[in-house]
């Protein structure tokens, strides 16, 4: 769910950060760039602490990633919380055994790989993406972590986009977003 | 340029890593020994020393910018960029930045490709560093150099994790230090 996020003033710093690109990657759609965050070095230290505060001591033993913005707010999570890091990727860059799972993005189809043995049977796991849409990205990641025996504690994002329902398709499990564009 | 020539002799640090790196043979084509960092990022006290190795080395040199290269680079650039208090600039792949970009074209060392930054991500005068997994040919990190040249920044060095044997011998890229943590492991067993 949602934490008192509201409230905490690096919040407010963090949505003025993110900049919005119109009719990106198509007409209609208003992307969200978290590349201007990454510009701040003071709010992109916010965002993390914001993650790592909520999930330090929880018994968090992954942190998965997804391609590619995932990677660059994952690892830091990872690194500070104690837990590995696991990148859930497009088809064909993984190099090892791997298994995949397929869903449907915003715009367009895709698949999603992890690698064999890189996730095991009782690991407690979190999700990690830049932002949710329609869910369908995060829902394939969860099914990869579930699928090798995982527990996935919560999925964690910057945005969250309210009016695609992407929260409801998750399945009862637990999302936290740091803000909301409508 | 490798970091046990470089004041980290007999560092067991260094090992921790190589050891976590695993071979993958004909990847993604064959007779190319493919050096997986992805089985270094599961070792939590491993992947931590990367990254710390990196940190001790930059924190005091004034870095204002560290750019990753797409998309292994994403996963050791950002944690450097928060530790030494520099912004990260992600280089991308066409087509993924949704802002106005500069491109630079260049070749792998399997294929080509194309190289972009995001206008006014990077200012003049800027002090950065280049973060890769691996540095091959030198094809993708002299791209990444141009690209931060050509907006002003003064690239300081580039990091990588592994450096495979052509650039064995070479200090520099471009002009550029390297910095390079481990050799590319072998097989262990024949198979």
């Amino acid at each position: 769910m949602s934490a008192l996020r509201d409230e905490d003033p690096r919040v407010h710093a963090i949505k003025t950060k993110i900049r919005v690109v119109p009719n990106f990657p198509k007409p209609g759609i208003m992307f969200q760039d978290i590349t201007t965050l990454l510009l701040d070095p003071k709010a992109f230290k916010d965002t993390i602490d914001l993650f790592v505060e909520r999930y330090k001591g929880k018994n968090i033993s992954v942190v998965a990633g997804i391609e590619a913005r995932g990677f660059i707010f994952g690892p830091p999570i990872a690194l500070a919380i104690g837990a590995k890091f696991v990148p859930l990727r497009k088809p064909r860059k993984l190099p090892g055994d791997v298994i995949f799972e397929e869903y449907t993005l915003e715009y367009g189809r895709d698949r999603l790989e992890m690698h064999v043995g890189a996730v095991e049977h009782g690991d407690r796991a979190l999700v990690v993406d830049d932002l949710i849409a329609t869910g369908g990205t995060l829902c394939a990641a969860m099914s990869l972590l579930e699928r090798v025996g995982a527990e996935v504690v919560e999925c964690a994002c910057l945005i969250e986009l309210p009016d695609l329902q992407g929260r409801e398709r998750l399945n009862g499990k637990p999302l936290y977003v740091l803000v909301e564009s409508h | 340029m490798f970091a046990s020539e470089n004041g980290l002799k007999g560092d067991p640090r260094l090992k921790a890593i190589s050891e976590a790196i695993r071979v993958v043979p004909h990847f993604p084509k064959p007779g190319i020994m493919f050096q997986d960092i992805t089985t270094l990022l599961l070792d939590h006290k491993a992947f931590k020393h990367t990254v710390d190795i990196f940190v001790d080395r930059y924190r005091d040199m004034d870095i204002s910018v560290v750019a990753g290269v797409e998309a292994r680079g994403f996963m050791f650039g950002p944690s450097i960029a928060l530790a030494i208090g520099a912004k990260f600039v992600p280089l991308r792949k066409p087509r993924k930045l949704p802002g106005e970009v500069i491109s630079e074209a260049y070749e792998l060392e399997y294929g080509t490709d194309c190289l972009e930054m995001h206008v006014g991500a990077v200012q003049p005068g800027e002090r950065a560093l280049v973060i890769d997994d691996l540095i091959a040919t030198g094809g993708t990190l002299s791209a990444a150099i141009s690209l931060l040249e050509r907006v002003g920044a003064e690239v300081v060095e580039c990091g990588c994790v592994i450096g495979l044997p052509e650039v064995k011998g070479q200090c520099r890229l471009n002009g550029k230090p390297l910095y390079i943590l481990v050799e590319p492991r072998e097989m262990d067993n024949c198979c």
